[in-house]
């Protein structure tokens, strides 16, 4: 069996979703002091890299492009099991859309070299794009295989079974190749105790900048992006003065339907 | 594969302790804790007795997150809505080795666990770790999902229900005699307010035990700290009673705030948190055996508690054992090897540290305290006769004896009856 | 293409065609019709781009929705999407006529394709549009949900042409069909060499087809999400939903996890339903599926977290494993319908 691939996962720190909340004053959504992950799909696509990994040998390493607190993000990947980390930080890279970001990891991935596979989450639950994979790709001039749940390393090429909206297609490509997880299409591992002890003991994560790299100023940054977000409207939904039940389920299910039919809801 | 010399599982006052021992003894130590990170499981009132660790770091007042001393010692018995009390005034029971503070246990077990840290132990969080590793049938190390790590000596410190004694073959599964149920409620006050309603000095503090009333008469009782602008709340009652009697301890506790004596102490006050867990009741009873190849038990998963009415003591307990632990260990290291046979040392320690000493004093005490009457027919006698006596409404008063008999009389209590109980009480305690 | 001098360069309004197993998705109908009213607006006029195989016919019907034009290109090695080929005809096109707009469907095979051009010609792309306006300093506003959909944004891509965005399936309607429009096709020849293709597409695998699950009808709804861990067990909400004379539908992630068919799916990338009772089990409400049922008449939610956001916009909540509370609705009412006497009328 030809050796194992070295894979590398771009992945990206996020605020939980679930603890996002509409300022009641101000209506905007409140984002300090909210507490962050690894965003869900990227955990999918750390998942699809290691598999590869526990069945083909190679190596997994994982990149992320922020400010220095997303090493935590690169450290619990480690601790999934991840080889190395990379951090690419640079003041200059603030405010970047999706073509600076996809320009500044793919000369990042080109720094490292020696890549077969590039994996990300299909999308992120913050900016909900989906951009950044194939964008990757692009500037790579690679193949790419987006939606993927579930793939397949066949020695010199890949393969992917990919989720479209009337069934599942699979796609071969050569390598390298850059595969967009699926969100949900696999149970990310939880980090383990030997893996965060490697953590602990250090030298895994490799932080570099712009000038490290080689990343042209001109091109990142909030000033070379060529979106901009003009405003931001809230959506609020009426509230609906929920009747909430709970406790032992079957006097529930009974309190449930009663309030029901006292409304006439269940009547036809 | 991962190795280490010692593996401490639990950063609670026992695992850390064990853990800065070792590492201070030059013991290649790991040191793993559940929580995301030390003291976020963590409950219990909050009241600690520095004894052990004055012994451990002389001057850990320097950076220890202490909230206030305790200089007020009260103890209450409560009817439904009457209050006998008894108060302890001593200023100099806020000093010295026999001090005992106020702690919040998120704060003081990072504390803790940071010391050993910085003693030289790894500390990891947010790691269940529920299994030894056995090799050739000997504690060698533990296993999370498959992963498995090596060490020549293993520490369970992993609290009142301790899986991984149990997997260890050292414990048996818990039964709801040997634990009652903990609930804890901290309530914010002004510190003004506190001081002024408590007559605190800004380090004074007071601590509280009820009995009677404050846990529904099922056997158990409540407790009350001040910290520094907070009062730590709560209860803890038989789980055996809770399930016998088909009672919630929310339901207590609901009544146990709202009893005049609790809403008096408490009142305006906000409520920041709450949380519930398990205490292990039956002390060395539960688990007859600390020790085995490569394997020590440590703190609330060793049984290292100690309720005899009148105080409740476990983290003090669990600091001392986790000391003891290290030390056994580091002796059984010059020794030649962590055999059971080695470590056995453990007991003696343990004697020494003043651990199991305490324990046996009052090895009858979970006993007694099991006894229903105390919870029940007693306090709310005490209040009766009381409020007899108390009470003058031109109706004739009587003799203290006189009142005392017939309460006893009415109570249903005959004197031989009353007489053992106390007898067995001055025994146990 | 990045920074232009003169902006004024760039003109009319492109809709990436779709054609998919020898139709038109329906989201390129709907963006022709998006892209005639923002053409109209820029004085400019619409082209359709089309490349594929044998879709001559594709080409017409775009023009009837609303195409002025249509660049067709046709290849066997295009006849089934690959990101490369497509990309490249893309770029080649754009690249010589200079539209000042490109709109694409968000489809899977829309923002693989979108995400890679974009990268290619280094210019903005906005993903997912809801809406899409021209503001009045003429550029296209483009407006998509943001932040679990809890709010919209407005993307501007001011400096750069052209200005791109995907436009998210079933929100815009379908402009209406004129059979007697005209336009032009307008043959491009654009080559594709086995360089370009290094993607196969070795096989296909249909999802399983219901038709008869028609939910946008449906008077009461019983959906099931990804709480229910196994397909399975969408017999639990059958079960209900027979009791209560309605239909069975999910979310998003259950149809994603290939449990139920494609038709079942409400929310923003599936079905807008309005039925009389929405019961959500096991579903926690992401925005996407909110947008598709908040305007039931009334809403149950049920599931084992009370923090799921769908307590937050249900008229009845239940706390508690579905697992129990399903099947025990079922069955109570059941009993409900015994005790309740016959109508004379139905018997």
């Amino acid at each position: 069996m030809a050796p194992g691939p070295r894979s590398i996962v771009c992945i990206k720190q996020v605020p939980k979703a679930q603890e996002l909340q509409v300022d009641p004053v101000t209506n905007t959504l409140k984002r300090v002091g909210v507490p962050s992950e690894i965003n869900p799909p990227d955990r999918n696509a750390l998942e699809m890299a290691l598999q590869v990994k526990d069945q083909f040998g190679g190596e997994v390493f994982v990149l992320t492009m922020g400010p220095p607190v997303f090493t935590s993000a690169l450290e619990e990947a480690l601790a999934m099991g991840c080889d190395r980390a990379f951090l690419l930080t640079d003041r200059i890279l603030g405010g970047s859309d999706t073509v600076p970001t996809a320009h500044s990891l793919s000369e990042t991935i080109h720094k490292i070299g020696g890549y077969q596979l590039i994996f990300c989450g299909e999308e992120t639950t913050d900016a909900s794009t989906g951009h950044v994979g194939p964008g990757i790709a692009g500037h790579l001039d690679c193949a790419q295989i987006t939606y993927c749940s579930e793939v397949q390393f066949l020695g010199n090429r890949v393969r992917g079974k990919r989720s479209v909206e009337d069934g599942f297609e699979t796609w071969e490509c050569p390598l390298p190749c850059v595969i967009t997880a699926n969100f949900l299409s696999n149970r990310p591992r939880p980090p383990s105790l030997s893996g965060k002890i490697r953590v602990k003991r250090g030298g895994l994560i490799t932080t570099w900048s712009c000038a490290d790299v080689g990343i042209d100023p001109g091109k990142v940054g909030i000033r070379n992006s060529p979106t901009i977000v003009a405003k931001v409207d809230t959506v609020v939904l009426p509230d609906r003065k929920a009747k909430i039940f709970r406790g032992e389920p079957k006097a529930a299910v009974t309190a449930l339907l009663d309030a029901m039919a006292a409304d006439g809801v269940l009547s036809r | 594969m991962e190795k280490f010399e010692a593996i401490v599982v639990g950063a609670g006052p026992a695992g850390s302790a064990a853990a800065y021992g070792l590492a201070k003894a030059g013991v290649k130590t790991l040191l793993v804790e559940r929580g995301k990170a030390p003291g976020q499981k963590a409950m219990f009132g909050g009241r600690i007795y520095s004894f052990p660790l004055h012994a451990m770091i002389p001057d850990f007042a320097k950076d220890c997150p202490i909230e206030r001393y305790v200089t007020r010692e009260n103890m209450a018995f409560l009817s439904d809505d009457t209050a006998l009390s008894v108060t302890f005034d001593a200023p100099k029971l806020g000093t010295g080795a026999a001090a005992s503070f106020t702690a919040y246990r998120a704060k003081f077990d990072a504390w803790l666990a940071k010391k050993a840290e910085e003693a030289g132990a790894m500390l990891i969080t947010g790691i269940r770790v529920d299994k030894v590793h056995r090799q050739g049938g000997k504690v060698a190390g533990v296993a999370t999902n498959g992963d498995v790590v090596l060490a020549d000596v293993v520490i369970a410190a992993d609290g009142a229900l301790s899986q991984l004694a149990r997997s260890a073959g050292l414990r048996g599964d818990p039964s709801p005699e040997e634990y009652s149920v903990g609930v804890k409620e901290t309530v914010e006050l002004p510190q003004k307010v506190l001081e002024e309603r408590f007559n605190l000095d800004e380090k004074e503090g007071a601590a509280y035990v009820f009995a009677g009333a404050a846990s529904a008469s099922l056997r158990g009782g409540g407790f009350l700290y001040t910290n520094k602008a907070t009062l730590s709340l709560g209860l803890v009652v038989s789980s055996e009673d809770l399930a016998v009697t088909r009672t919630e301890i929310g339901t207590v506790m609901d009544r146990f705030r709202r009893h005049p004596a609790i809403a008096r102490l408490t009142k305006g006050g906000k409520v920041l948190e709450w949380s519930a867990h398990l205490v292990p009741e039956l002390g060395r009873a539960m688990s007859p055996r600390t020790y085995d190849d490569g394997f020590l038990l440590a703190g609330d998963a060793a049984g290292f508690l100690l309720n005899v009415g009148y105080t409740f003591r476990g983290v003090d307990l669990a600091i001392a054992s986790g000391m003891a632990a290290a030390e056994a260990i580091t002796r059984a290291r010059t020794a030649g090897g962590y055999s059971a046979g080695n470590l056995a040392v453990y007991e003696r320690l343990l004697k020494e540290r003043q651990v199991t000493t305490d324990l046996e004093t009052f090895a009858q005490a979970p006993f007694y305290l099991k006894n229903p009457r105390l919870f029940s027919v007693y306090p709310k006698l005490l209040n009766e006769i009381a409020e007899k006596v108390y009470t003058i409404d031109g109706t004739g008063q009587r003799k203290l004896s006189e009142v005392a008999r017939a309460e006893a009389k009415a109570a249903k209590v005959s004197p031989v009856r009353m007489l053992l109980d106390l007898l067995g009480g001055a025994r146990a305690m | 293409m990045t920074l232009p001098k003169d902006k004024t360069e760039y003109r009319g309004v492109w809709v990436f065609l779709e054609a998919r197993r020898g139709r038109l998705r329906d989201v390129s109908r709907q963006l022709l019709g998006v892209a005639r009213g923002l053409a109209q607006t820029r004085g400019s006029d619409v082209s359709g781009v089309l490349p594929s195989w044998n879709v001559e016919p594709l080409a017409r019907e775009a023009i009837e929705f609303g195409a002025d034009r249509v660049y067709l290109v046709e290849d066997p090695r295009l006849e089934t999407y690959t990101s490369r080929p497509y990309a490249k005809v893309m770029a080649t096109l754009i690249g010589k006529h200079k539209p000042e707009i490109v709109l694409f469907g968000a489809s899977k095979n829309g923002r693989d394709l979108g995400g890679r051009l974009h990268a290619m010609i280094e210019t903005g792309l906005a993903a997912d549009c809801v809406k899409l306006e021209i503001d009045a300093d003429g550029n296209l506003d483009m407006i998509r949900p943001s932040f679990g959909e809890k709010s919209l944004a407005h993307i501007l891509c001011k400096q750069h042409r052209q200005q791109m965005a995907s436009a998210r399936p079933n929100v815009f309607p379908i402009p209406p069909r004129d059979p007697a429009r005209k336009g032009e096709v307008v043959r491009e020849p654009v080559e594709i060499t086995d360089a370009d293709l290094d993607a196969k597409v070795v096989s296909f695998e249909e999802r399983r087809g219901h038709k008869g699950n028609p939910i946008e009808d449906a008077k009461i709804l019983v959906a099931g999400g990804f709480g229910l861990r196994d397909p399975k067990n969408f017999r639990l909400l059958e079960d209900l939903a027979k009791e209560l004379g309605g239909a069975v539908a999910a979310s998003r992630k259950a149809v994603d996890a290939g449990w139920v068919p494609k038709d079942y799916q409400v929310g923003q990338t599936g079905r807008t339903v309005r039925p009389r009772v929405y019961i959500a089990v096991g579903i926690s409400g992401a925005v996407q599926h909110l947008a598709g049922m908040q305007e039931s008449e009334k809403i149950v939610a049920i599931n084992l977290d009370h923090n799921a956001p769908m307590f937050e916009i249900c008229d009845y909540g239940l706390v508690g494993d579905l697992f129990q509370v399903v099947p025990e609705m079922t069955r109570q009412l059941a009993e409900r319908k015994a005790r309740r006497p016959v109508p004379v009328a139905a018997r």
